[in-house]
This record gives C-alpha cells, sequence and structure tokens, in this order.
C-alpha cells in the first residue's frame, strides 16, 4: 500500500521546482501539484506530466486512483488570495 | 495494430461523444466512471460509452490506446479529451457542454 508521502515525494522529485500536497487512503488519493512545468501546458498535458513520473505505479496498480488538480505557481497564487 | 486496437479506434471514430467507463450510465461500477457519466448526462447530449468491465481486453487496451492509464476516458470526434478530473473540470467550467454539443452529439449517437 503507497502512503501518501511517498506519491508527494514522486511527484515532487519528478517535475522542476514541483510543490505537491497529497491526501489519501492507501487505494485513492487526492493530489494538488504546483509546477512551473505546467505553463502553456492544458489539462490533458498537466495530467500526463503527472502521470508519467507515477507510471510505474499505476501500470502494477498499487496506485490505483489519483485525482488531481494541476496548478502554475501564478494560478495556485491567486487562489490563495 | 492489433485487433483490440483496431476494435477500439472503430468504437471512436464512429461515436463523436464516447465514454470509456466501469458500468453503465445506469449502474455505473466506480466513482469516477459515476461521476463522468453524470457530468456528460449534464449537459443534456446523448453519448455513447463502452463498459470495460465487459472485456478485460477493452480494459487494457484503452490505456495503451490513448496512452493514459486511468478509467474512465472520454473522447470526442476521436480525441482524448480526458479523465475524470478534466471532465468535471470542463463541466463546471460550461466548456464540456460546448464541446460535446458541437461535436454533433446533439443529432443521437447512443451505442
Amino acid at each position: 500500500m503507497m502512503q501518501p508521502q511517498e506519491i508527494k515525494q514522486l511527484i515532487e522529485n519528478g517535475l522542476p521546482d514541483c510543490h505537491a500536497q497529497v491526501d489519501g487512503d492507501g487505494r485513492h488519493f487526492q493530489a494538488t501539484v504546483v509546477t512551473p512545468a505546467f505553463e502553456a501546458k492544458a489539462p490533458l498535458a498537466r495530467h500526463r506530466l503527472v502521470y508519467s513520473v507515477l507510471e510505474d505505479h499505476i501500470h502494477s496498480d498499487e496506485l490505483h486512483a489519483l485525482s488531481m488538480r494541476t496548478l502554475t505557481p501564478e494560478q495556485w497564487q491567486k487562489e490563495q488570495g | 495494430m492489433d485487433e483490440v486496437q483496431e476494435a477500439i479506434k472503430k468504437q471512436v471514430d464512429s461515436h463523436p461523444v464516447i465514454l470509456f467507463m466501469k458500468g453503465t450510465p445506469q449502474f455505473p461500477q466506480c466513482g469516477f466512471s459515476m461521476k463522468a457519466s453524470q457530468a456528460l448526462a449534464g449537459c443534456e447530449a446523448d453519448f455513447a460509452y463502452v463498459n470495460v468491465l465487459e472485456d478485460e481486453r477493452i480494459r487494457q487496451g484503452i490505456k495503451d490506446f490513448g496512452n493514459w492509464p486511468t478509467i474512465p476516458q472520454l473522447y470526442v470526434n476521436g480525441e482524448l479529451v480526458g479523465g475524470c478530473d478534466i471532465i468535471l473540470e470542463m463541466y463546471e467550467s460550461g466548456d464540456l457542454e460546448q464541446l460535446v454539443r458541437n461535436a454533433g452529439a446533439a443529432q443521437g449517437s447512443g451505442a
């Protein structure tokens, strides 16, 4: 079973200047991912980037479901008000 | 291209709006598939669907087809739109309704 902390590290190590917040119960996870790598990318491409660093764990079904929000640092700042 | 990939391509090409999901819109077998099909239904446009649980080869094959590791997956006019998160995001913003209506789904394409 994967821990949210493990997924957070995989995402943050895999993407440049990335901050991730991950919650979950070991099977289903929710992540908010913030990185400048998302700039000028559509949601589909952003999700593909995150999937790419988690690929092995998804294919093995160790990571069954990950719901995610993908934001650029600018979008994130705006949300914080 | 193998048989399964060809079968998927045929389905995607012959339906302007098609959702690959676990279960059916009436009896979804997964929370994510349920939310995705509800969002599409909320757009008041017809859409086709494939229950991937009925065929293990499609269940695996659809992941390779669009190079997308999870289900549900929405295709509009032959192109992958995304999974559950993207579908819901687009539904909230109104983009989904516009997309599926412009896809000619209003003319009816139910599977």
